[in-house]
């Protein structure tokens, strides 16, 4: 069940959502499609589930067409879309229930599959779905597309909104879905989950910035990145950016990322230009490029 | 439908008529909004004039002008204010606003109708209040006729008062009967249209619309089964007043009940489609009700010739009211239930809603999308 | 006379019906602090926030926000803070130049001030290409940076933010950082909640919420120590598993 997408351009108005967008999905792959709101994710997926025309490019689902076989398509994925597509005043139980129905299955047919899934919402399955909490409308949603047994899985935004604690549960989730052999496309606006995707692509305004694994993707940053702190944050970022040599400098966490224009950087030299400054307790040290200063990098 | 397909489609039936009993506004929209209304305007918005007071101009000053005023002031609806001598009064006395209306006997009134054997009456209405004058007139016609009827009884050739009445279906100047076939058809748009159209919408809002599109329901099926329940309860509702105006109202049904019941679900079915047609025409839940009461609700209750008479209208809005589907329906209604006709006299207002259905139904059949655009 | 908590907090609650939304948390924000005020899902936050701000009466307990009290002076702690909602932000159908002048109206700013700190924000923000435009149009990011401003139009003592920066992409968010480090330099107090843990790191101090209750509240680094782990991830992970 592979997804295959050839050159896809989508306009609203004078909007360009989706420029010449191409990546092919392998089969029982995890694909993330990582960009923040407005890069045209939505669009993408709407043009994948045969809800929407692309104005250009052909794009297929496991070989069928998204325009001629869209009905073929239909049948064999599962959707969820970025809101939790939920009836609000029906029950956990009920709205499984309806989806399973209208797929023409039933929930003990497919148990097996959602059964990790199912267990945790399970004491709340008198519960009406708008009463959930956003982690539990999430599983539910979750266990609402997966109902149907689907060869693949589109994910869009499944995690925006939801605390950290229900995200990370919810990457163990797609995991575990993945070894069952669903293939899965699944975008988010959070970069630290890109690292548990096979391969992605980082996307903004439409366009694809690169594709690769999260483990290769990080090497087209060009620079070695340095975590610098001192006792005023603030002012160490106002200085950092002035500096000379600066090449790029962000917070991150608890410290600022920092890449020198120089080759032959020394981090002596930095410590003792920034004690000048007038900050104390100054730490320098090389650090792992992260996904996040990859975006930035190529998103300049 | 292959089993599998009935089973899909029961299922979403199923589901429907979850949401419909779940949420306490639209229950009360379906069951309390008819009793409501129809207690409302049978007690309270009825037509029905008392002590109105009117002048009169007589011109002839005889017996039998005498006699019809007497019956008039003895009657309970009318009151004569006042009796004025010439035409140029007439204006005066509807300015200060003392009289609703003015009664004109013509010149030798009694010659007029034992030799001529027609006498003319003219009925002058305050028409700023178009509704009370309607009723004044069809009132004072009413009283004239039986008049006639008593004057009329040991004559060979009968006498005529001109003008005739017209209120020859309500003899018992009963307002609430005239009101029952319009709250129906009220009620059967409101229920039927304006549901259905915001019932899809609320799918296409929470965003489930998308899962229902991307699944193997046809769409065909999600807007049949969207109707249905909605089918099923207008059904009810129409049963629940027509129970109420006969059981408190002891308004007869002169027609078939049959023919009632088959002329309500065809109506029915063009209401339905116009609120399928909404619901792909707007996004969101607001819209569609919006669109619903502006476009639906108001001409309903306007144009439908059951609050306000077509005829008195102007031009324009008498050739608007055409395409008013329920204009139809409430012709048919009074047709049934007041005069008690069968299909025979009210096939071309069936025709007519037949072809405004299918109309309708092709129309969104062609613009609802398999797709988000 | 300048106190030098600006929100003090003590044994606030507050009940719907049988459910325990907010359970008696108290704390204390410091002047030109950046306060991150973390939590899962439905553990509160939100509940507490609105209290906060003067538009939801508190079960029991007490609350100073600004000077005022959360229960006899809403309307004056409205006046003295300012607000930003992922939710809502700004009018999608005014242009930028609109939204500013009409958020300066509401706050009581004279036309002359308006005048100047709109002239002041676009020269900020760069806003001089898109002065014009319906923020309908604007990115996201763009969107979420002139309703903060907005936000700061009446020089509010506190600032509420809540989950400003949710979906926005990297770089912008980091923008949107400096700009609050800015407000807080210039000795405003920023109120924050977050789901993106790195962000907790850039707070002063951060208190996380589990089911109603403060369970943790110290600077980033401290907490760390406290749970010995890495990352303020890991302490979120570690507070809201158990």
């Amino acid at each position: 069940m592979s997804i295959s997408v050839q050159n896809i351009s989508k306009t609203f108005k004078d909007v360009t959502a989706v420029n010449n967008i191409s990546f092919d999905v392998k089969e029982g792959e995890l694909f993330g499609l990582i960009g923040p709101d407005g890069a045209g994710k939505t669009t993408l997926f709407r043009i994948l589930t045969t809800l929407l025309f692309a104005d250009e490019g052909t794009a297929t689902v496991a070989n069928f067409d998204v325009i001629e076989n869209y009905k073929s398509i239909r049948n064999n994925v599962g959707y969820m879309p970025g809101k939790f597509s939920l009836y609000q005043d029906l029950t956990v139980e009920e709205n499984l229930e309806f989806f399973a129905t209208i797929f023409g299955t039933t929930i003990d047919e497919n148990y097996d599959l959602i059964k990790d899934i199912y267990v945790q919402i399970e004491p709340f399955k008198k519960r009406r779905a708008g009463k959930l909490s956003g982690g539990m409308k999430q599983k539910l949603a979750l266990c609402c597309a997966l109902i149907h047994k689907p060869k693949a899985l589109f994910l869009d935004e499944p995690t925006t909104g939801v605390d950290p604690v229900s995200r990370k549960e919810f990457w163990e989730m797609l995991k575990r879905l993945q070894k069952k052999g669903i293939t899965m496309l699944v975008s988010t606006p959070y970069m630290d989950e890109a690292a548990l995707c096979d391969r992605i692509a980082l996307i903004q305004d439409g366009k694809i910035l690169e594709i690769d694994t999260p483990q290769e993707i990080v090497k087209h940053f060009p620079k070695k990145i340095y975590d610098i702190s001192a006792d005023n944050m603030y002012n160490l970022l106002l200085i950092l950016k002035e500096y000379t040599h600066c090449y790029s400098v962000y917070p991150f966490g608890e410290f600022m990322h920092y890449a020198d224009k120089r080759n032959d950087f020394n981090t002596e030299e930095l410590a003792l230009f920034l004690k000048g400054k007038g900050l104390n307790n100054i730490k320098i040290q090389p650090t792992e490029t992260t996904i996040e200063d990859t975006f930035m990098e190529l998103a300049k | 439908m292959t089993t599998k397909n009935m089973k899909r489609f029961k299922g979403f039936i199923k589901k429907e008529f979850y949401h419909i009993f779940r949420d306490k506004r639209s229950l009360f929209i379906l069951f309390g909004m008819p009793i409501a209304q129809i207690m409302l305007f049978g007690f309270a918005i009825t037509n029905e004039i008392n002590n109105v007071d009117i002048a009169v101009l007589d011109h002839s000053k005889d017996v039998t002008t005498q006699e019809i005023i007497n019956k008039i002031a003895s009657s309970k609806y009318f009151s004569i204010k006042q009796l004025i001598k010439n035409e140029a009064e007439i204006e005066a006395v509807f300015k200060k606003g003392k009289v609703k209306a003015v009664l004109i006997f013509e010149k030798d009134f009694s010659k007029n109708l034992t030799k001529e054997n027609n006498a003319t009456i003219q009925i002058i209405t305050d028409a700023t209040d178009p509704n009370t004058a309607n009723t004044i007139s069809n009132y004072t016609n009413s009283i004239l006729q039986k008049y006639q009827q008593e004057i009329n009884k040991n004559i060979k050739t009968p006498y005529q008062i001109i003008p005739k009445t017209r209120m020859v279906y309500n003899p018992e100047l009963k307002s609430v009967f005239m009101f029952v076939p319009g709250v129906m058809t009220i009620i059967l748009m409101l229920v039927s249209a304006m549901m259905t159209s915001i019932s899809i919408t609320r799918e296409k809002e929470l965003g489930t619309m998308e899962i229902l599109l991307v699944s193997p329901l046809k769409p065909f099926q999600v807007i049949v089964g969207k109707v249905i329940p909605y089918v099923f309860l207008s059904i009810i509702n129409a049963i629940i007043i027509v129970l109420l105006s006969i059981f408190i109202f002891n308004m007869p049904v002169q027609g078939s009940l049959l023919l009632l019941g088959v002329e309500s679900i065809l109506f029915i079915i063009t209401a339905l489609s116009l609120g399928i047609l909404i619901s792909t025409i707007s996004a969101t839940q607001q819209t569609a009700m919006m669109i619903s009461l502006m476009g639906l609700m108001l001409p309903t209750i306007l144009l439908s010739g059951f609050i306000f008479p077509i005829a008195s209208m102007p031009l324009p809005l008498q050739i608007i009211s055409n395409i008013i589907p329920a204009k139809w329906f409430v012709i048919i209604l009074k047709g049934i239930m007041l005069k008690g006709v069968g299909l025979s006299f009210i096939w071309k207002e069936t025709m007519i809603l037949v072809v405004m259905s299918l109309f309708f139904i092709s129309l969104s059949i062609k613009k609802y999308k398999i797709r988000l655009e | 006379m300048e106190n030098k908590n600006v929100i003090q907090v003590k044994n606030l609650t507050k009940k719907f019906n049988d459910f325990t939304a907010v359970n008696s948390i108290s704390f204390e924000v410091k002047t030109g602090e950046i306060f991150g005020f973390l939590g899962a899902n439905g553990a509160g936050k939100t509940t507490a926030m609105k209290m906060l701000i003067g538009i939801s009466t508190p079960t029991s307990g007490s609350a100073q926000v600004a000077g005022f009290d959360v229960f006899t002076n809403p309307e004056d702690i409205k006046k003295n803070i300012g607000y930003m909602s992922q939710k809502f932000a700004l009018y999608d159908d005014l242009t930028v130049k609109e939204n500013i002048t009409f958020f300066g109206g509401i706050y009581g700013l004279s036309r002359k001030e308006i005048e100047e700190k709109r002239n002041l924000l676009i020269e900020e923000l760069g806003l001089q290409e898109i002065v014009n435009e319906l923020v309908g149009s604007l990115p996201l990011g763009w969107k979420q940076k002139i309703s903060f401003s907005v936000a700061l139009l009446h020089n509010p003592k506190i600032v509420f933010l809540d989950e400003p920066t949710g979906g926005v992409d990297p770089i912008t968010r980091r923008q949107f950082w400096e700009m609050i480090y800015k407000t807080a330099n210039n000795g405003t107090t920023v109120f924050v909640t977050t789901h993106y843990m790195d962000e907790a790191e850039y707070c002063d101090r951060v208190s996380i919420m589990v089911d109603g209750k403060i369970e943790a509240l110290n600077t980033p680094k401290k907490l760390k120590e406290q749970f010995k782990v890495e990352s303020m991830n890991d302490v979120f992970l570690k507070l809201a598993r158990c």
